[in-house]
């Protein structure tokens, strides 16, 4: 019985999120009572197995196929892996390439899953607490039979640290080429143009919260009187209301303004995982249980309509009326 | 052509809710269609506008109530609807996703579709799985988080050319044989609203009501391995200062902190 945990990399780097891993493998190993195991596929698995040892880590496996991502060789590669170390506890990333292959090896090895895991406790049975109904509520689940493939949420463990003194080897995979039914030709960056708000020193930024594209205008108005940037939370861009370039979030910018003022935002983790490095964060929202306000520095419990207008007319600027 | 679309219908809570035992109770709960479910109607609905004699089959896993959210499915342009139901379904809290794919994966072997969009997560219980592990029950290839899907050759030459959007705003460009099981992020089009001929022509549709029995599948199939023993409101990590007062108020001191941090000018 043994704790394996999968890193993801792209494009020439381990992600954040595999070094948060290793310690909540560690945590988990500890639990258990027994060894943590990482692992890396595909890329420049030498110095990326280099890089995974880190205090905590007992032995990582290199495999070597390919340079990039590619879900048909990770599964083959963690069910391989995972059978010859029987693995009780598989741990991947809840990124969207963990949301890619986890739920299939958990499908094609006969295991548990359990996805976007804030913690992991183990007794008897494995007790992993989750986030529902849009971060509302948090809830401890017991899961009865193991083995388990857990997929855990990022920044929510810190990054394991130090050099380890792990036994480093690398694990040969016998490729089956043709059950890979998918290619990947290449990769492409959108949302470049004429602004980027991961410039701005104060970012205006509005959520569903506005409900209508034409209400935007209010916005755009607080933004031109206070000399803001305006940036949006993703239904906004899905709406084709403003351009992909505005999006802040996981799949859209990093931003590290001074001042980051959200409006009509919920404060959902994709998004938090965009804006939670501004100095300064401000919230305006009807809902005081939003969890923006976990990470806000202000909180205004209110209405959009009513407290916007209200700053324009602050600064000297005239609302429009929406 | 066939095109299987999972529809969830999803319950968002209030913002003044109770939990009570491990459960919120259904006066505090909003009923919708899933919003990730949503483009995927929309997707196999365009598919089915720009190809000649392509079916579109909605499939759910829900009680009766759900059957209004299928109606929007089908009011927006799916044919019709396929709902999976059982008592033994009712009894249990909260289905893993190895039950759920077992469930659509036996929907989907009686239809024999070329294509199934699910969406990238239900947003409530938000496995952000049942897709992919549903691809890989029947053995057919996948993509998840795909935000953009080539009609073309979709349509005429069985392959699936999608992008899957990555962390960053980093595209990957990816080719699938069918079949295939795309999980469906927001944004890959422009959901339509029903119209009123659609609600009217949506009252007339099959909507299939299918037991365990009915799919051939017994009612082991269903036991879950996930027990919530605990739920509960996230303590409060906010240490946030709150500006109380009226709008006029709060938009007063307000300004007046914007001032404090230098980015904006009197
Ligand atoms: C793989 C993946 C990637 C994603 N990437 C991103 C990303 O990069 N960026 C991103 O933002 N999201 C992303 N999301 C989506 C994310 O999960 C949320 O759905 C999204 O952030 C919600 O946006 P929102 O807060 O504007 O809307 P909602 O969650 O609907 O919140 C709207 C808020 O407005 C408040 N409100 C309503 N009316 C008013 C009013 N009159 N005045 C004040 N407040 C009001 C409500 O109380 C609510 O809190 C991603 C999701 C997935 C699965
Ligand atoms: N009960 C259900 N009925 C039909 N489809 C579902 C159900 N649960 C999940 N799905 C589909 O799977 C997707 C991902 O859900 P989940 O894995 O639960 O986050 C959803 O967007 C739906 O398309």
């Amino acid at each position: 019985m043994t704790v394996l945990a999968v890193a993801d990399h792209r494009r020439g780097a381990l992600r954040d999120v595999s070094f948060e891993l290793l310690t909540a493998g560690r945590e988990l190993a500890d639990a258990a009572g027994t060894d943590l195991h990482a692992a890396v596929v595909s890329g420049d698995t030498e110095s990326f197995a280099d890089d995974l040892n880190r205090e905590g880590v007992d032995h990582v496996h290199a495999v070597e196929h390919g340079e990039e991502f590619n879900h048909d060789v990770y599964v083959q590669a963690v069910e391989a892996l995972a059978e010859d170390l029987d693995a009780e506890f598989v741990l991947v990333p809840n990124s969207v390439n963990g949301l890619d292959y986890a739920p299939a090896v958990a499908t094609r090895t006969g295991r548990t899953y359990v996805s976007d895991a804030i913690d992991l406790a183990h007794n008897d049975t494995l007790e992993v607490t989750r986030e529902m109904y849009g971060s509302k509520v948090e809830t401890t689940v017991e899961v009865a039979d193991g083995p388990y493939v857990v997929s855990i949420r990022g920044a929510e463990w810190p990054a394991a640290e130090g050099v380890g003194d792990a036994e480093v080897s690398t694990f040969d995979v016998d490729v089956d080429e043709d059950a890979v039914g998918s290619t990947v030709n290449g990769f492409e960056e959108v949302g470049g143009g004429d602004v980027d708000i991961a410039d701005a020193n104060f970012l205006v930024s509005i959520g569903r919260g506005i409900e209508e594209e034409e209400n935007l205008e209010l916005i755009e108005a607080l933004a031109e009187t206070t000399g803001a940037t305006l940036s949006s939370s993703r239904p906004i861009v899905d709406n084709g209301w403003l351009p992909k370039n505005r999006q802040v979030g996981q799949s859209g910018k990093q931003v590290t303004p001074d001042v980051y003022l959200a409006i009509g935002i919920s404060g959902a983790v994709q998004h938090v995982a965009g804006m939670k490095g501004a100095d300064t964060i401000i919230a305006i929202n009807t809902d005081p249980n939003a969890p923006i306000y976990d990470i806000a520095d202000y909180g205004i419990v209110g209405d959009l309509f009513d407290v916007v207008p209200a700053l324009i007319e602050e600064f000297g600027g005239e609302p429009p009326s929406v | 052509m066939k095109v299987l679309v999972t529809v969830k219908e999803v319950a968002a809570v209030e913002d003044d809710f109770e939990i009570s035992g491990t459960e919120i109770g259904s006066t505090y709960l909003d009923y919708d269609l899933n919003e990730w479910d949503d483009y995927a109607v929309e997707e196999g609905v365009q598919l089915a506008e720009a190809g000649d004699d392509v079916e579109v089959v909605a499939v759910t896993i829900g009680p009766e109530r759900s059957e209004e959210t299928i109606r929007m499915a089908l009011a927006k342009g799916a044919d019709r609807a396929v709902r999976v139901w059982d008592d033994a379904i009712e009894d249990v809290e909260l289905l893993d996703v190895e039950t759920k794919a077992q469930l659509l994966g036996a929907v989907v072997e009686e239809e024999d579709p070329d294509l199934v969009l699910s969406g990238v997560q239900a947003n409530d219980d938000s496995f952000g799985a049942t897709g992919v592990a549903l691809a890989e029950e029947l053995g057919f290839q996948w993509a998840a988080v795909v935000n953009d899907l080539d009609t073309e050759t979709v349509l005429d030459e069985g392959v699936a050319s999608v992008r899957r959007e990555l962390e960053g705003g980093v595209e990957e460009l990816t080719d699938v044989q069918l079949p295939a099981v795309l999980t469906i992020q927001t944004g890959i089009n422009e959901p339509r609203y029903a119209s009123l001929r659609g609600i009217r022509q949506a009252q007339s549709k099959e909507i299939a009501p299918k037991s365990l029995d009915d799919l051939g599948l017994d009612a082991g199939v269903v036991e879950s391995s996930l027990d919530v023993t605990a739920m509960y409101e996230p303590e409060t990590e906010s240490d946030a200062e709150y500006i109380e007062g009226d709008a006029g108020e709060q938009a007063g001191q307000l300004a007046d902190v914007l001032r404090d941090k230098g980015v904006v000018g009197e």
